[in-house]
């Protein structure tokens, strides 16, 4: 299968990332190459097979809810692009 | 004083505790050396002045009962560093200040080490060569004009220009042990779970591990073990009992079985890649170790498998950059639209590529046909593993298909840069240590390497055998210091 214009403005959508149109048609040669290299992996049957999402293969750990940093905020704020005191701010989202 | 930065990190430890040397004249005679070479562009952030004065304080007060007495390291910066500019070679991050520290540089401070300054990386490790970086190509002091591999790109040029005693790395596909042989030097890429991932800007988080990278077999095993620690802050932490690295570090290992996977002789693989595994089968035969053929089947899996992996987590990982709470943004005619714009102009290409494959292997209808079928296949890789487990200790292959190659040389074909990483993707997917020691060199003169594959937890065997390989290689890194004028 092959990935076109429309997938790849689609995906872009996706990802929130904005792609013109030069760059979208780049997208769609370098996506077709790495998808076709990709493709590789159908040559495997693999219904009997696990799935493995987790190479530490280990039970989550409980801990207590406890606050640890404190007093950072005028720290976290001043990361902001954008900050009105103690508040981070976005464009408008409301008419 | 030009001789200090010559010397091992281990030679470093042991002048510093004989007085023979102050940490202030070491950290010294680092600054003046990475003043001339900035042309290998090696650093992001320079912490030079505040190194100077730590140094100064440490001298007063010297603690020699610390591991890295004093010791100046300049860490990739991938790492958060409480304080200090963060980017991971990102526009997205270039005013990133963190308000915490790793945990890992956090045990490399506490054992007396002193921050150099932060050094250039692949953008968000996602890379081979270092091109792909916000900050610019790092030159790999082997030669001009040639990749430094990567993504700890700057890390490996930085240690073998000879900037750094030792440096971390973090490896997530080949990360570390990739440069460290493009630049004639070691690197380890720990077992997942050993070293901490708390602080580390996350790229594929179950294949993410930071790792040590040195001149040498010894100074590796110390660092390794300054930095593995159990940390409640990382749920994927294992808590197992961690041998002393550089104590327990012998050149015996006789009779350890290793294994020669055949399917890692691949088409295409240039005769003194090949000349060089035959090499360093003689070389462990020679210390006593006996060879073993076995087979990895599903080897030509791997890197399919981890170009579904690798950029389907980091499409996750990397929502969090919307320029928000912090780093870069772009102004945008409403929310989304600043979103939009935000991650067009702070990420760069290879990042976006990355981003585009994950969210779209990830997405209603594909995800069946791409996410789970690799997550299957990586079962699949880790059997084969456990498999020759059974039947040896560890496993001998080439570091990479090919010696460093130059600036430039491919950057315009992503599939054949994936195909640096052939070798060191496996151990990733399987979660195993892995080490990567200078070899050889290339009919250029370009250093080459090989790695050591141990079981999980097992670093102490893969650098016990590298440790008695690097005796009978001798590898002398040809570094004419070219760059300094």
């Amino acid at each position: 299968m092959s990935i076109d214009l429309k997938t790849i403005k689609h995906i872009s959508k996706l990802s929130r990332i904005s792609v013109d149109d030069q760059r979208a048609k780049k997208l769609v040669g370098d996506l077709n190459s790495i998808f076709d290299f990709i493709e590789k992996l159908n040559e495997l049957k693999t219904e009997n097979v696990k799935p493995l999402t987790s190479i530490a293969e280990t039970t989550l750990k409980l801990r207590s809810d406890e606050v640890q940093s404190k007093n950072i905020r005028k720290e976290i704020i001043k990361n902001s692009p954008q900050d009105n005191e103690d508040y981070f701010v976005v464009p408008k989202v409301i008419e | 004083m030009s001789d200090i930065t010559k010397q091992s990190l281990t030679e470093l430890v042991e002048s510093i505790k004989n007085k023979k040397l102050s940490s202030s004249e070491v950290t010294k005679a680092f600054i003046e050396r990475s003043e001339k070479s900035k042309v290998l562009n090696a650093f992001i952030t320079e912490d030079f002045t505040s190194a100077l004065d730590k140094a100064k304080k440490f001298d007063q007060k010297p603690n020699l009962d610390l591991k890295l007495p004093g010791i100046p390291m300049a860490i990739k910066d991938l790492f958060c560093t409480k304080n200090i500019k963060t980017t991971a070679g990102s526009k997205i991050l270039n005013n990133f200040v963190p308000t915490y520290e790793s945990t890992v540089t956090e045990n490399i401070w506490n054992e007396g080490a002193i921050l150099l300054g932060k050094l250039n990386c692949d953008e968000f490790a996602m890379g081979s060569s270092n091109e792909t970086s916000f900050f610019g190509n790092v030159q790999n002091p082997i030669d001009k004009n040639l990749v430094p591999g990567g993504s700890s790109g700057g890390s490996a040029s930085a240690v073998a220009g000879q900037l750094t005693p030792i440096t971390i790395g973090t490896d997530t596909g080949g990360s570390i042990r990739q440069p460290a042989s493009f630049t004639g030097t070691v690197g380890l890429k720990p077992t997942y779970g050993s070293c901490s991932r708390y602080g580390i800007v996350a790229f594929a988080s179950s294949l993410d591990q930071a790792g040590p990278m040195a001149q040498n077999v010894k100074d590796c095993a110390l660092l390794q073990e300054v930095i593995s620690s159990f940390d409640a802050k990382d749920s994927t932490s294992i808590d197992f009992k961690r041998s002393h690295y550089s104590k327990d570090l012998t050149n015996n290992i006789k009779g350890k079985k290793i294994g020669i996977p055949k399917e890692y002789r691949v088409d295409g693989m240039p005769k003194e890649i090949d000349d060089l595994w035959q090499k360093g089968i003689e070389y462990v035969k020679d210390c006593g170790a006996e060879i073993i053929n076995i087979s990895l089947p599903h080897t030509s899996y791997a890197l399919p498998t981890y170009y579904i992996v690798a950029p389907a987590e980091a499409s996750s990982n990397l929502a969090r950059y919307d320029g928000v709470k912090y780093g870069f943004r772009a102004n945008g005619k409403n929310l989304i639209d600043m979103y939009e714009k935000t991650r067009s102009e702070g990420f760069g290409a290879e990042v976006q590529r990355r981003i585009m494959i994950g969210t779209y292997v990830l997405s209603s209808g594909y995800y069946d046909a791409y996410y789970l079928k690799a997550q299957k296949v990586r079962r699949l890789i880790k059997n084969d593993f456990d498999e020759a487990y059974k039947k040896v200790d560890a496993i001998l292959t080439p570091s990479t298909p090919s010696s460093a190659f130059k600036i430039g040389e491919k950057t315009n074909d992503p599939v054949s840069m994936y195909l640096n990483d052939i070798f060191t993707v496996p151990v990733n997917l399987a979660g195993l240590p892995g080490i990567s020691i200078p070899a050889g060199h290339d009919t250029k003169g370009y250093p080459l390497g090989l790695q050591i594959i141990g079981k999980a937890f097992d670093e102490q065997n893969i650098l016990n055998i590298a440790f008695a390989m690097e005796e009978k290689i001798n590898f002398k890194n040809k570094i004419t210091d070219w760059w300094i004028k």
